[in-house]
């Protein structure tokens, strides 16, 4: 049993952090513009954005190999564009599109995509959890070494099928990361409001699955918690736990006032912690890149961006008779 | 460049708010994520963040002002050095939103929406080719055979469920099943319902055909959410990219005595609902086709069974492979005085009351529906413009019964035919009692179905 939180930071080349911050860049820019439209109402509903929370998929996604699968909760967009997804059918299925990956049907919370074996884009909090062993299940009923990354938050922690599921993961030594993206905030309420456990991934214990706490706003640290995880379900020796701890900067939906914390402990850790930030130092510090290279990369993920605005603009609404099909196969 | 800043929508029903408070004057640097205002929509108070860096040109709407609509220009920012241009810019603007289901719109429109001119005709094919020999087998016999079939045909079929495996199934339908396919394919739960239903439907997305066992339907309450949000939805969901083959089976309905928690009938509340298709099997034969039919069909199949029927022998087809198709009725007693459509256990006091009811000189027609979702509504409206009169009998509650659908089906499109009131029989109006009197007096019996009988025909 594996308890304590990983102190080990993955040793990354300069090309690698260069993709890492190109990656999480990517993210952070696509929100930003996700946020944009909405306030003209071009994205309607709900609109959960995972600005600040880029290092966790970017970090995770770079020890993922082709086969594996992913499946998350509704805070989605950053897993789509890290395991690959195109930003113009993303940000297409936000303004509720032909285009979109899933012609508009499904919307912020529901996107999937077989190609790049991502499994949604789940909308009840806490319901992925079970669907991603039971991913996990089909590969090791196949016979393959793929791994399932299940992520959810510090909030569907606390739902029952949770721990339904870490059971029966155990029990049958199913190859799957539970990772748990704990910003600190179940929408409006802390961690500390909603259970008195000192740490969620202990809770693992219970059921004998290892597992650790990793700082989520590092990125490389991610990435060697990331690999020692899959090297456990790779090997056949069961599920594995990651408590990510990371923040979540923009509110919970895009509707969120967020009186519950403070001005300054965002501000705080968006000065302090910011994961992109601490790779843009690194690369300028180590003289992987210069000021100028970063800019480029800047002007290229905008342009990526805008791109997928524009296409999100243009694509048009669902044809109507788009109301009757997919209900059956 | 000079950009307008919008007044933002920042709800999803948000059309207009009040612009509270600026926290920039004009002049002011922003940085991308400064907070701009404080705007107040009718559920709270917000702080807009400005989304590039820039400075602000200059202010267009008041702190204070009221009743803004959104997208409306509340403020120029322009690049640093950069004079505010006297002709506002024209920020990017949302296209006025189509409305939603207007003009042309109406295209498809439901199955049971426009009136049937003449009488349907449904499929009444035989199910398997006529002389074939046929031997007596139990419900019980039949849903194993089914299953053991349907997995030596492919390797993707496994069942999982409560005590499915070493014990050979609490109700024996899985009996034999762990000594032929091995752990690997029969495996036994820990009692979990919500977790196991959620596993079965990621594996299903993972590409295998899982058949999740019950216990009993009662217990799946707990894990209702999988299978109606994350298995029924997730093709439409996804755009059809990905679909869920899994069946759900196990028995339904009252048992004996075994009280309000154990004894309820599920066909309305899985048929309420699109992207479901829902099996209910009366005879042996029917139960063996129609769960080959439902472990083959590539959607989610909700298959309920009935503990009082495992044990009753039917005639089933001795045939190497035979399945019954969803969606077709099948009518065990043709009649011309009145139509009495039931499904599962419902079909014994159907076909018993016939019986008793021809005794008297009145021909009822028996259609068992066999499957809810997809319905048979073809065989239903035949036979009702045949015999003019219908009685529905199930053992669910009544409101909101399936027999409340079929009678809305028959009025749109059959009203002119009908000579008598339709009646739904249905199990009393109350959770079912312990007591063997009263648990008798709760559900539906074939006394009340020869009585309707004589109402409708007013004799």
């Amino acid at each position: 049993m594996a308890a304590r939180k990983t102190t080990a930071r993955s040793k990354a080349s300069a090309e690698e952090l260069l993709s890492y911050y190109r990656d999480m860049l990517l993210i952070r820019r696509f929100e930003e513009k996700a946020g944009q439209l909405y306030g003209m109402g071009l994205i309607g509903g709900f609109c959960h954005l995972y600005i600040g929370q880029e290092a966790v998929v970017v970090g995770l996604e770079a020890t993922a190999k082709e086969g594996d699968k992913r499946i998350t909760t509704y805070r989605d967009h950053g897993h789509m564009l890290a395991c690959g997804m195109d930003p113009k059918g993303v940000m297409a299925e936000l303004t509720g599109r032909e285009g979109g990956y899933s012609k508009g049907k499904g919307g912020s919370m529901h996107m999937f995509s077989k190609e790049k074996h991502f499994y949604g884009g789940h909308g009840i909090v806490g319901a992925n959890v079970p669907l991603g062993a039971g991913l996990a299940f089909s590969d090791m009923y196949k016979g393959n070494d793929n791994v399932t990354f299940t992520y959810f938050g510090d909030g569907a922690a606390n739902q029952g099928q949770v721990y339904e599921t870490y059971n029966m993961a155990m029990l049958w030594d199913l190859p799957v990361i539970f990772v748990i993206e704990n910003n600190k905030y179940a929408m409006g309420t802390s961690v500390q409001r909603a259970t008195k456990s000192p740490s969620l991934w202990e809770r693992g214990a219970a059921y004998g699955i290892a597992g650790e706490e990793v700082d989520g706003m590092d990125v490389l640290a991610v990435k060697a918690a990331g690999e020692k995880a899959v090297a456990h379900c790779r090997a056949g020796k069961g599920p594995y736990i990651l408590e990510v701890m990371t923040y979540r900067y923009r509110g919970h939906s895009m509707s969120d006032p967020a009186k519950y914390r403070t001005r300054d402990e965002v501000q705080k850790m968006r000065s302090e912690r910011d994961a992109i930030e601490q790779v843009r130092e690194a690369l300028i510090k180590g003289k992987h890149a210069s000021e100028d290279d970063l800019k480029e990369i800047d002007k290229e993920i905008k342009a990526i961006v805008n791109e997928a605005a524009e296409f999100s603009k243009e694509s048009p609404e669902p044809a109507l008779e788009e109301l009757w099909t997919d209900i059956y196969a | 460049m000079a950009t307008e800043v919008l007044m933002p929508a920042l709800s999803p029903t948000m059309e207009e708010g009040t612009l509270a408070k600026w926290l920039v004057k004009e002049g002011d640097s922003v940085a991308s994520g400064d907070i701009l205002a404080e705007i107040e929509t009718d559920k709270a108070t917000m702080e807009f963040e400005a989304v590039d860096e820039g400075v602000m040109g200059k202010i267009l709407v008041e702190a204070g002002t009221e009743g803004v609509k959104v997208n409306t220009p509340i403020a120029i920012m322009v690049a640093e050095g950069e004079d505010v241009p006297d002709e506002a810019p024209k920020a990017e603007t949302a296209p006025a939103p189509a409305a939603l289901g207007s003009e042309e719109g109406k295209t498809a429109a439901p199955a049971n929406a426009a009136p049937a001119p003449a009488a349907p005709k449904p499929d009444t094919t035989p199910d398997w080719p006529e002389g074939t020999e046929m031997r007596s087998q139990t419900v019980r016999e039949a849903l194993r055979d089914a299953m053991a079939e349907e997995m030596r045909r492919a390797d993707e079929v496994f069942v999982m469920g409560e005590e499915v495996a070493e014990y050979q199934g609490a109700y024996k339908i899985t009996q034999g099943l762990l000594d032929e396919f091995g752990a690997r394919r029969v495996i036994d739960t820990p009692i979990t319902e919500h977790g196991f239903a959620g596993i079965g439907v990621g594996a299903a997305f993972g590409g295998l055909r899982p058949i999740v066992e019950f216990m009993t339907f009662n217990f799946a309450m707990q894990a209702i959410d999988q299978i109606i949000n994350s298995a029924a939805k997730t093709l439409y969901m996804s755009g059809g990219q990905m679909g869920c083959p899994i069946v759900f089976r196990g028995p339904n309905g009252a048992a004996a005595r075994v009280a309000a928690q154990h004894s309820q009938c599920y066909a309305s509340w899985y048929a309420h609902i699109p992207g479901l298709k829902v099996a209910m099997p009366y005879s042996a034969a029917d139960a063996k086709g129609l769960l080959k039919t439902a472990i083959r069909d590539p959607n989610p199949v909700i298959f309920l069974e009935n503990e009082i029927l495992y044990g009753r022998s039917f005639e089933v087809p001795v045939l190497d492979d035979y399945t019954v198709p969803f969606g077709k009725a099948k009518t065990w007693r043709e009649g011309t005085d009145l139509t009495i459509v039931s499904f599962g256990i419902g079909m014994t006091y159907a076909l018993e009351a016939a019986e008793r009811l021809a005794g008297d000189g009145i021909e009822a027609e028996g259609i068992d529906l066999r499957t809810i979702r997809p319905m048979d509504t073809d065989a239903i409206l035949a036979s009702v413009m045949k015999t003019n009169r219908l009685i529905t009998v199930e053992e669910g509650f009544p409101q909101g019964s399936v027999g409340n659908y079929i009678t809305s089906v028959v009025m749109e499109q059959a009203f002119d035919y009908l000579d008598a009131p339709v009646i739904n029989l249905a199990g009393k109006d109350v959770p079912m009692p312990y007591a063997a009197n009263l648990e008798k007096l709760a559900l539906v019996t074939t006394d009340e179905v020869v009585e309707a009988a004589h109402k409708v025909t007013y004799r």
